[in-house]
């Protein structure tokens, strides 16, 4: 019988700031620029050029660190982290020690099925970028075998915030979850792209194990190398599963860093403790103290927009979402802005939710523009969704209009109006075109009376055709059964 | 008065009145270094053309009607700043080849006040030493007497000014390195408050100490060079927002009213008899100017020296990091990019610097970092707190610049009496406040005078002040007058236009 084994998880994040210049110099700040074009003697560490912060990088964090509830001190200096690495440019990175920006905070984040969780943070610091190593030669881009590297120094000195939780999260999932809520807050906020493929958020996972009920902690492992959510969540599963093992052959755990093999799914070592460096930091002295005003963060506090975790209450709770629509729409700010119109304007969340999520995302999946840039007004939608609930036009209809208003906006109402396209509702006209039906297809009459009860779909069709699609279905479809009975 | 004995203050005030031209000015001093230079060796590189370029483009401007602070006045400009298109080297093997793509602020303010640039000026190897001997490039000289060094680590600069290659020499200061080479080559050498002058270009040996300041033959000519290169930069998170009060405009002839600050610690009966004589005359003539004499201490005083020595190598283990031959300078090849990194450094960097790299990284290690930086940090504090307290009793304070007249190359082979040099300028550089030495006299030693400075110091931004009180000293005592052997011998001189 195999012990209970409790998964302890905390979640190192970089998250690169999309501001427009560097972090200490000014430099544009851009992915996907040819190599090295970005930038100048600071970002290059030439013999005596200096650094200079970047107020609004700092600003951003600590907006973020407000819209996680932690604490602004009133001072914070930056320090030097130093280390030998070809793709840094000074030898040392310009990072945060004991005096970060944010401290403390927490994450709320929620699961699949809706509940609501909180994960404590220990910090969000300020930090620059390095650059980036190619190695050339060994075929596999490994370093191993290769016979030289060239170094792009775009990346170097691009804003870089790192947001460290508590080891409080207890799965894969909670850790997948947390990182989820992480991302839309950032996302929320435009402080970043938070994009893991582009590399604007990379995270790395502090995994150990430990009986259920322990208090202590087991040793930990560092997780690198996962550039997905599900290679977290994958990672994450096997680095468990594989402590546990250890522990039940009465092994240990080695404390020591890790990468994640995508291909074999499993986790190998990469140095451990002992080869750890020391990184010396002490406070830069190019740099002066950072000494933030209460009114400045108040001012932060005040502009914050609604969080991820709040609009999730609201659209479960208030609108009686279902926590994936909920999700789905929260999951893209804009979408989710724009909801918010439709609903305003509506007073219906659950039809605008249906409309934003199904028929208005499937337009902009297939024309790749996204619903907020498209030619449809929320207002306009809005409309279309009282006309539909008032049956004074019909799914058919709906769904042509909006094509139309996605391509040239404008007023679904006045559309219908210029053109006629209101539902038909008169029991004495659709029975007239009922009749006409019948008396034109006199053969598959007789077959749904001999018990062929499916033609009656053919039937009805034939009618709606008839009044070009206007007439109510449901009444088409309760007048046909009634004259065929 | 030849061409190349005038100040800074002469060349200024006749080229703006196009009495002569920066032309005439600049092949004067291109010829006094082409005389000169070979015994002296101040400079690394004369910058002929760069220096020929300036002087036609500030006639030019001259021309159009402009006035120039500085107009046709030759500068030396220390090897640890950035000069476009110059080489720039600190005196080290690692940075021998390296073009400067960028100027330093303050050498850009001083050429865009009319300065001409003669050229690179030798130093202790990335300002690192105290008698220029440090240099990996080549020997510099005392004009004063060629057997003996000119101080350091801004050598070069205070060796051309005395040898009349350059009106105004541009020095950095980490813990004397300005105060030190200015007394040494009988000049005023001047250390501003730290952050008020830019070191954006300044090749960094410890950030939080270094500060660019100049060497000059009269006090005047300090306050103009000093009124041109300070005030804030953007591009240097260090210097101060805070607007500079000129110090060259109104400039006392007496000291009445002062009050200096003689400090206990500093006790005269530690020097030679000879150099005690020197500084109870000096601090008489203070009086005799007017000053009222106070006796003030600085506690914390003999722990400068040990603060400095973890401090500096501390910042300089990280500020030269970057030498690791990836990006530019000396690069020596190797099968592994760690070993790339090891010869190359081992290589490039010379004896001295090897060591403060050595001992930063060590008082930064983990484990040692609470032992040696932080309780370093917190006696700097005190020293800061010191010069505070002290200057609530007096304005300024008076004290010898050097324990020792300039001594002769080699004579201080080991490290520890070589880092002693700095007893007296380190406190200040500790606390951040304005210092300069002022010529105050001669002692003879084996057949030659040799020169000797008096420091002044005063409380942050007080640099008016100072200059105004070096000033009174030096027109009453006329100490700066005499002209170096080495200048004085040059047979190429221009005499004054008629």
């Amino acid at each position: 019988m195999k012990a209970t084994y409790e998964a302890v998880v905390g979640i190192e994040c970089h998250v690169e700031l999309k501001t427009r210049t560097k972090m200490f110099c000014g430099c544009a700040n851009a992915f996907g620029s040819e190599p090295n074009t970005n930038v100048c003697p600071v970002c290059l560490a030439l013999p005596g050029a200096l650094p200079v912060p970047n107020g609004v990088a700092i600003e951003q964090t600590v907006r973020a660190g407000l819209a996680f509830g932690a604490r602004i001190p009133a001072y914070s200096k930056f320090d030097r982290k130093n280390y030998f690495y070809p793709d840094m440019p000074k030898n040392y990175q310009i990072s945060q020690y004991d005096m970060p920006l944010v401290q403390g905070g927490e994450v709320r984040y929620w699961l699949e099925d809706g509940t609501m969780k909180r994960c404590p943070l220990v910090r969000i610091h300020l930090e620059e970028d390095t650059g980036k190593s190619t190695h050339a030669g060994s075929g596999d881009g490994r370093i191993a075998g290769s016979l030289y590297s060239l170094v792009d120094f775009n990346r170097a000195g691009v804003p870089l915030m790192e947001c460290v939780s508590e080891p409080a999260l207890h799965s894969a999932a909670d850790a997948v979850a947390y990182l989820a809520s992480l991302r839309r807050t950032l996302m929320e906020l435009g402080v970043s792209d938070v994009k893991m493929e582009e590399g604007s958020l990379r995270c790395d996972a502090n995994v150990s194990v430990r009986l259920a009920g322990e208090a202590a902690l087991g040793t930990k492992t560092e997780i690198k190398n996962m550039n997905s959510f599900r290679s977290v969540q994958r990672a994450i599963e096997s680095e468990v599963d594989r402590q546990i093992s250890l522990l039940e052959r009465g092994e240990r755990v080695v404390q020591e860093t890790r990468g994640w093999d995508e291909a074999n799914g499993v986790t190998h070592p990469m140095r451990s403790k002992e080869q750890a460096h020391d990184y010396r930091y002490f406070p830069d002295p190019d740099l002066v103290p950072l000494e933030i005003a209460g009114d400045d963060v108040e001012r932060l506090r005040v502009g914050l927009p609604e969080l991820p975790w709040e609009r999730f209450e609201r659209y479960t709770r208030a609108f009686g979402l279902g926590s994936k629509q909920a999700t789905q729409l929260i999951d893209t700010p804009s979408l989710a802005r724009y909801f918010d119109r439709v609903v305003n304007a509506s007073s219906n969340p659950q039809q605008s939710a249906n409309f934003v999520l199904g028929e208005l995302s499937r337009l902009a999946n297939d024309s790749g523009v996204a619903v907020a840039d498209s030619k449809a007004e929320p207002e306009g939608v809005a409309e279309l969704i009282v006309l539909v609930e008032a049956r004074t036009v019909n799914s058919k209809i709906a769904k042509e209009l909006l094509e139309r208003m996605w391509r040239n906006g404008g007023s679904p109402k006045a559309i219908v109006e210029d053109e006629g396209l209101a539902q038909t509702n008169d029991a004495d006209e659709i029975e007239n075109l009922v009749e006409g039906v019948i008396a034109a297809h006199a053969s598959v009459v007789a077959d749904y009376r001999a018990g062929k009860s499916n033609v009656i779909g053919f039937l009805i069709g034939q009618a709606m055709k008839a009044s070009r699609s206007k007439a109510d279905p449901q009444l088409v479809s309760e007048l046909m059964k009634k004259r065929l009975r | 008065m030849k061409l190349v004995d005038r100040s800074a203050f002469d060349v200024a005030r006749d080229v703006n009145a196009r009495r002569l031209s920066a032309r005439e000015v600049t092949d004067a001093a291109l010829a006094q270094a082409d005389a000169v230079d070979g015994q002296v060796g101040a400079y690394l590189r004369v910058e002929y053309d760069l220096a020929r370029a300036a002087a036609a483009r500030v006639d030019a401007r001259i021309a159009s009607g402009e006035r120039l602070a500085l107009a046709g006045v030759p500068l030396a400009v220390k090897d640890n700043m950035c000069v476009i298109g110059t080489r720039t080297t600190c005196a080290s093997r690692i940075l021998e080849h390296w073009t400067a793509p960028y100027t330093a602020t303050a050498v850009q303010r001083m050429l865009d006040a009319g300065c001409i640039p003669i050229g690179k000026a030798n130093l202790d190897e990335f300002a690192m030493g105290s008698s220029c001997e440090n240099s990996a490039l080549g020997v510099t000289r005392n004009p004063y007497d060629l057997s003996r060094v000119p101080g350091g680590s801004s050598g070069g600069s205070a060796a051309a000014v005395a040898a009349r290659e350059a009106a105004i020499g541009m020095g950095s200061d980490t813990g004397g390195s300005i105060r030190e080479p200015g007394a040494f080559c009988n000049l005023v050498g001047f250390k501003p408050t730290y952050g008020r002058v830019s070191r954006y270009g300044l090749i960094a040996f410890a950030s939080s100490l270094d500060q660019i300041g100049p060497l000059t033959r009269t006090v005047r000519d300090a306050a103009m060079a000093y009124d041109v290169m300070s005030g804030h930069d953007p591009m240097d998170s260090t210097s101060l927002p805070r607007a500079v009060e000129p110090a060259s405009r109104a400039l006392p002839t007496d000291l009445r009213g002062l009050r200096v600050g003689i400090v206990r610690e500093f006790d005269l009966q530690a020097l030679a008899p000879a150099m005690r004589t020197i500084y109870e005359r000096a601090y008489a003539e203070l009086e005799s100017l007017g000053a009222a004499l106070v006796d003030v201490s600085l506690p914390t005083v003999d722990y400068g020296v040990a603060t400095y020595y973890l401090i500096a190598p501390a910042e300089c283990s990280a500020n030269l990091a970057r030498f690791d031959g990836v990006r530019y300078g000396l690069r020596v090849d190797a099968a592994d990019v760690g070993t790339m990194y090891e010869q190359t450094r081992a290589q490039g960097f010379g004896p001295e610097v090897k060591r403060r790299v050595l001992i930063g990284t060590y008082a930064l290690s983990s484990g040692y970092y609470d032992a040696y930086y932080v309780r370093a940090q917190k006696a700097r504090t005190l020293a800061a707190k010191d010069f505070a307290v002290a200057f609530g009793a007096c304005d300024i304070i008076a004290s010898p610049a050097t324990s020792c007249p300039p001594f002769t190359l080699g004579a201080k082979s080991d490290p520890y009496s070589m880092y002693l040099m700095d007893y007296y300028t380190i406190p200040m550089s500790l606390a951040g406040v304005p210092a300069l030495s002022v010529p105050c006299g001669w002692v003879r030693e084996a057949q030659a005078d040799l020169p000797l400075g008096l420091q002044l110091a005063a409380p942050h931004f007080a640099e008016p002040l100072l200059l105004g009180a070096a000033h009174a000293y030096e027109q009453a005592t006329g100490y700066s007058a005499r002209v170096s052997p080495a200048a004085a011998g040059s047979a190429t001189g221009i005499e004054e236009p008629a």
